[in-house]
């Protein structure tokens, strides 16, 4: 039977793969919105300095009108006394100092905009400093520059804070959201995994248990309930078929029973008699045919509907085979057909012996069947990366395509067959029997002519190989 | 041979009690449980054929009581039921054989025979003879008048269930179940291809056969 599947990783899981997405997108979004932020604040500081530095170059320009060059010193100077935002630097045509409270002239790099920001060296609390500025640069007739700045060096702190943390921040959610992610899946996986296993026991035939529940009445409760309750359903109907199963064969085989028993008697009591009883020879053996039927149809129906508790067991495919081949082959030879085992090597499945065994002995008896004298058969196991074969080709006629899924349905039998004897059940076994393995069965042309059945059993049907009890001493 | 026979159908109770009489046994009957398990209890039997499903006492539980309280004698299980899983059931509770209704009568007389035998097991054999058949258990080799007989390891298994069961008729079905664990019926009557191959090797070329035919029944392994 199916056992449950593998428990897939944890980061393969669609828990893990969803929370992944949010983290994601959390981050994202986060890192859209601080950079906003940040250019737009950036944007306003720097109008507002910008606004600040016009002002001051206005009034600048407007002493330089009115008083000239002097002028201009003077009012450098007296805007220089106190230490404040304002920043001036007049030089000369070889950039020497000439008033201000900058020197020397500093690092300059220029902007787009015409603004220039620089760094300068400043005394702080009695220690030096480098400070960020930002200001522009006017030519003063004479070859003179003059530099008026802001010290923005507090905006400049702020901004270089932003920038180096805005990583580590990305860098945080991502990891608190991963590990979170993980944890919180692999508590999700812990409650699917408990039903998992429970529905993997279930199939595999303990039909008697449910899924806990963990108290909580979440989602994962109410889909248990649900499945408890579909199983209980499930149990009841299987004990229901189960039973009507059991009184069809009781109520069936008894007065057969009696029949034939009658039979029996009245066949003894004129052989006594010493008077031909051939009528009821054959009426006996007709009975005999509706009974080996009847067996036939309620062991298809049981193994179909898979209500049979038919015990299943490691068993080793090859030595099955050889079994029924041993069983057949004075049969084939006395029909002229050579019946050949092919040599394997040994590989354990999880099955049932007996029906295994009874489904390859159907097979085997159609293609001796089938099979002209002079003809071959061919019973071989094989481990191929689709699953576990067990296959029977014959040299015989084949089945034509069309019919072929007609051939395992109950009672069918194609009209070239008619006239020998079975009674149209044998495929219907087999295929019963694949189904209840979780097995297929294919049919195939075998080369040059005939039909190959196979029974591929999938490859999570695959045991360890029993160890033998004894040795084949015989 | 003291037989016990519990069966509730009492159509199929008469028809067995008087086939069994009739074959030479001495025969009681129950008709449910309760009174069977009292008889199986009270008095020795040879052979107890039980039906599965008995009002009161359940076949099951009939036998397995006689097991707890000691009693060893073989049972036979009749059963009506579907089979696949119920002869493991019966075997288990302590039945010793089972058969399904409905059945052939010579199937249940070959049946009980055999368990009557294997009541009384002459110790460990190492050799069995039927005539001037012998086959030695320990060298697991054949020998008729002497002549080496050449046998596949499956017929010497066959052969040595017929010769323990010398002078017992052996049904196809019991052959199936003992000799190749089968417990299905084939569509073809292979085990007479079996038999007759067999015949071959041990009765070709001598006078008297030892391999006899029982129509309708089976086969018999007996020296006259």
């Amino acid at each position: 039977m199916i056992a449950a599947r593998s428990k897939p990783g944890i980061l393969r899981t669609q828990a893990f793969r969803i929370v992944l997405v949010y983290v994601l997108l959390f981050a994202f979004s986060v890192t859209a919105l601080l950079g906003f932020t940040y250019w737009n604040t950036r944007r306003t500081l720097d109008a507002q300095t910008d606004q600040i530095i016009e002002a001051d170059i206005t009034g600048l320009t407007e002493e330089y009108h009115h008083f000239g060059l002097p002028g201009l010193v003077e009012t450098v100077r007296s805007r220089t006394l106190h230490q404040g935002q304002a920043l001036y630097l007049l030089v000369d045509g070889l950039h020497h100092y000439v008033a201000g409270n900058l020197d020397p002239w500093p690092q300059i790099s220029g902007r787009a905009d015409g603004t220039v920001e620089f760094d300068f060296e400043r005394s702080v609390n009695g220690h030096m400093e480098t400070r960020r500025a930002r200001g522009r640069i006017l030519a003063v007739p004479g070859g003179f520059l003059l530099l008026v700045a802001q010290d923005v060096h507090d905006r400049y702190l702020t901004e270089r804070m932003f920038t180096t943390t805005l990583p580590w921040t990305v860098l945080l959610i991502l990891l608190l959201g991963t590990v979170g992610g993980a944890l919180m899946s692999r508590n999700m996986l812990r409650r699917l995994d408990t039903i998992n296993r429970t529905s993997g026991e279930i199939i595999a035939g303990d039909l008697s248990r449910r899924v806990p529940l963990a108290g909580s009445g979440d989602e994962f409760d109410v889909l248990s309930e649900n499945l408890n309750r579909m199983l209980d359903r499930i149990e009841r109907l299987m004990k229901g078929l189960r039973e009507v199963t059991d009184s069809v064969a009781h109520d069936l085989r008894t007065p057969l029973n009696r029949l034939r028993n009658r039979l029996e008697e009245s066949l003894a009591r004129l052989q006594a008699e010493g008077t031909q009883a051939g009528e009821i020879e054959r009426a006996i053996a007709e009975t005999d045919q509706l009974i080996g039927t009847f067996n036939a149809l309620l062991l298809i129906a049981e193994t179909d509907a898979g209500t049979t508790r038919a015990a299943m067991a490691p068993l080793e495919l090859g030595g099955v085979a050889a079994d029924v081949a041993e069983l057949y082959e004075p049969l084939a030879e006395e029909k002229k057909v050579s019946l050949v085992l092919m040599p394997s090597a040994p590989v354990a499945i999880e099955g049932n012996r007996s029906l295994i065994a009874q489904a390859l002995a159907n097979l085997v008896d159609n293609a001796i069947k089938y099979t002209p004298a002079g003809g071959k058969v061919r019973v071989r196991t094989a481990v191929t990366d689709r699953g576990v074969e067990l296959s029977v080709a014959d040299s015989g006629p084949g089945i034509p395509q069309a019919d072929r899924p007609r051939v395992v349905e109950r009672f069918v039998r194609l009209e070239a067959s008619r006239s020998s004897p079975g009674t149209g059940l044998g495929l219907s076994l087999v295929a019963a029997v694949a189904h209840f393995h979780n097995a297929e069965l294919l049919l195939d042309d075998n080369v040059p002519t005939g039909l190959e059945a196979t029974l591929r059993f999938p490859a999570t049907a695959i045991r360890p190989l029993p160890v033998p009890l004894k040795n084949a001493a015989e | 041979m003291r037989i016990l026979v519990v069966e509730d159908d009492l159509e199929a109770q008469r028809y067995l009690v008087q086939g069994l009489k009739e074959s030479g046994h001495v025969v009681d009957e129950a008709g449910d449980g309760d009174t069977g398990l009292n008889l199986a209890l009270s008095r020795a039997y040879d052979v107890a054929v039980v039906d599965r499903m008995l009002p009161r006492l359940d076949g099951l539980r009939l036998v397995a009581e006689m097991r707890e309280h000691g009693n060893a004698t073989p049972v036979l299980f009749l059963s009506a039921l579907s089979e696949v899983d119920d002869r493991v059931k019966g075997l288990k509770a302590g039945g010793d054989d089972y058969l399904t209704k409905p059945y052939a009568f010579v199937e249940l007389l070959a049946r009980i025979d055999a368990l009557m035998r294997r009541r009384a097991p002459a110790g460990i054999r190492t050799r069995l003879d039927v005539g001037d058949l012998e086959l030695d258990l320990l060298t697991r080799a054949a020998k008729r008048s002497g002549t080496d007989i050449e046998l596949q390891p499956r017929e010497f298994r066959l052969l040595e269930y017929l010769m323990r069961h010398a002078g017992q008729v052996v049904t196809r079905t019991m052959l199936l179940e003992s000799v190749w664990e089968y417990h299905f019926d084939p569509q073809t009557n292979v085990i007479d291809v079996h038999i007759s191959r067999l015949r071959a090797k041990i009765d070709k070329g001598f006078q008297a056969p030892l391999l006899h035919t029982v129509r309708g029944a089976g086969y018999m392994i007996r020296a006259h």
